[in-house]
């Protein structure tokens, strides 16, 4: 089992250990509910060293990601940083990550932990089929990553310690060289509130994250938060995980994340195809997918599981893929892939939780967003 | 919290309290600790009743639902209705203000087939 170097850390802050795609991580500390409040209303401080960060460098960088992701990654430029699927040839999603450009040719790529190794042969099997020169450099235990989010967290804190870093827009990050280390900082997150990610050197990240929690002073400010939070805020946020709405047999125009796919990247000044791209392209000529990705909220207060079910007058049209009481809403949310005739907003539908009915209803995702400013 | 000593309590991580012929079910802070923060708790109304090892309920949590036994045979009494607005008095107090239900019991011979809180408390530390 891996333990990140903030797992002491979580020992002593009360953090209930459990194992999660290999890696020990606290699914809680006080309670999700409670860790999930602060984090709306406050801020949270997340480990996400689990998550797998690979540099990618060399001349045909640009080139191996073009192929790599489904979204354009030429036109980015450095010290932005972008959401993008990688599929596979059936047009089925392998993993969803966020690319970052750090040069000409550098890039760091940030996968989900359950993926990185499946990630890993895999981009060596397409620089293989590509002849590229390019050089692939797992920092996954050598660095850690932490997110702080919540709306206090730029206002009440980063501008505190760093103009520039509070500056920065969504999706734009900041490499910052401190006497004894590197740092990324991004404005980035998973859980629908602003605040950023920091990757950093393993050693370092203790001691940091010490002198961010004084730098809060209020102990109320900032709180450690778990999976089990992370999990149900960005359910609230509508954004999908793999394992439930992204999947290796799902189709990647089927789960709400149509912006990050472009079907005419082959197109123009450095083109390339994605893998996956043709499949793609075919679902699109055979009128789209079958099933679609839908935010149903639900009434009461009862909670739908995973592989529930979802019906219309009695047949089966659907099936849950990540659900919970939502604890900002008060009632039950879901997400599920239903027959694309009933994606509209409003539908009536019913969930089968085996033990009963639940009644629900499309609604537009995100189920939850925090008002601005 | 260890369990307590004035109960015993089942593999199925229920704990029965006895007083006279009434007795008081709920879940150990075993039980709770590993559902993670309980959402919801249906019980069996007030008059339902049932035989020892019958499902007399169900508590949802985050991670998942699970259905709630009673050892005892008998009715239902009382359903701790303060669970309705607040499921989290099971995770805040599992032996005290998060009790589930309270029972009329006709035959408490179930109940031989639970365990002593010391033994209970040897078999799943908290």
């Amino acid at each position: 089992m891996l333990k990140t170097p903030l797992y002491t850390y979580h020992v002593q802050a009360g953090g209930k250990m459990v194992d999660f795609a290999g890696w020990q991580m606290p699914m809680m500390y006080t309670g999700i509910h409670e860790e999930h409040h602060q984090v709306r209303t406050s801020g949270g401080i997340f480990d996400v060293s689990h998550m797998g960060r690979v540099k990618v460098t060399g001349k045909h960088a640009r080139k191996f990601l073009e192929r790599l992701c489904t979204r354009k990654i030429s036109d980015m430029e450095a010290g932005q940083c972008r959401y993008s699927l990688v599929c596979n040839e059936r047009g089925g999603v392998r993993d969803d990550v966020i690319v970052y450009r750090m040069d000409d040719d550098e890039f760091l790529i940030v996968v989900n932990a359950s993926n990185r190794e499946k990630l890993l042969g895999h981009f060596e099997e397409v620089r293989a089929a590509g002849d590229l020169t390019v050089k692939f450099d797992d920092q996954t235990m050598s660095t850690a990553m932490v997110a702080l989010q919540g709306p206090k967290v730029i206002p009440d804190l980063v501008a505190k310690l760093s103009a520039e870093v509070a500056a920065l827009k969504r999706y734009r990050f900041l490499v910052k060289n401190l006497v004894i280390m590197k740092a990324i900082v991004s404005r980035t997150g998973y859980t629908g509130e602003d605040g950023v990610e920091v990757i950093l050197p393993s050693m370092a990240v203790s001691m940091a994250l010490g002198y961010v929690e004084k730098e809060a002073g209020d102990k109320s400010l900032l709180k450690p938060a778990g999976l089990g939070a992370r999990d149900t805020l960005r359910m609230e946020a509508g954004m999908p995980l793999y394992g439930h709405e992204l999947g290796e047999e799902i189709n990647a125009l089927s789960c709400g994340v149509d912006f990050a796919i472009a079907l005419d990247k082959d197109q123009g000044e450095y083109g390339e195809r994605f893998i996956g791209m043709e499949a793609l392209k075919r679902t699109v000529a055979e009128g789209g997918p079958k099933r679609k990705l839908v935010g149903l909220a639900i009434e009461g207060k009862r909670t739908a599981r995973q592989g529930n079910v979802i019906k219309r007058g009695g047949a089966a049209v659907g099936e849950v893929t990540s659900a919970c009481l939502s604890p900002t809403l008060g009632h039950g949310i879901a997400m599920g892939f239903v027959d694309t005739s009933l994606t509209e907003v409003g539908t009536e539908l019913t969930v089968d939780t085996g033990r009963g009915e639940l009644a629900g209803k499309v609604v537009k995702l995100p189920f939850y967003k925090p008002r601005k400013g | 919290m260890p369990a307590p000593s004035d109960r015993v309590y089942s593999e199925s991580h229920e704990w029965h309290k006895l007083d006279g012929d009434t007795l008081t079910l709920g879940l150990t802070q075993f039980a709770v600790d590993a559902l993670t923060d309980v959402t919801y708790v249906q019980m069996k109304p007030v008059g339902t009743k049932f035989k020892s090892g019958d499902i007399v309920g169900e508590v949802e949590s985050v991670k998942t639902t699970s259905d709630i036994y009673c050892f005892a045979s008998g009715e239902v009494i009382e359903v701790n209705a303060a669970l309705a607005d607040d499921p989290g008095l099971l995770n805040s107090d599992p032996y005290g203000k998060g009790w589930l239900i309270k029972v009329k019991v006709s035959d408490k011979s179930g109940l031989s087939s639970c365990m002593p809180a010391d033994k209970y408390n040897a078999a799943h530390p908290t």
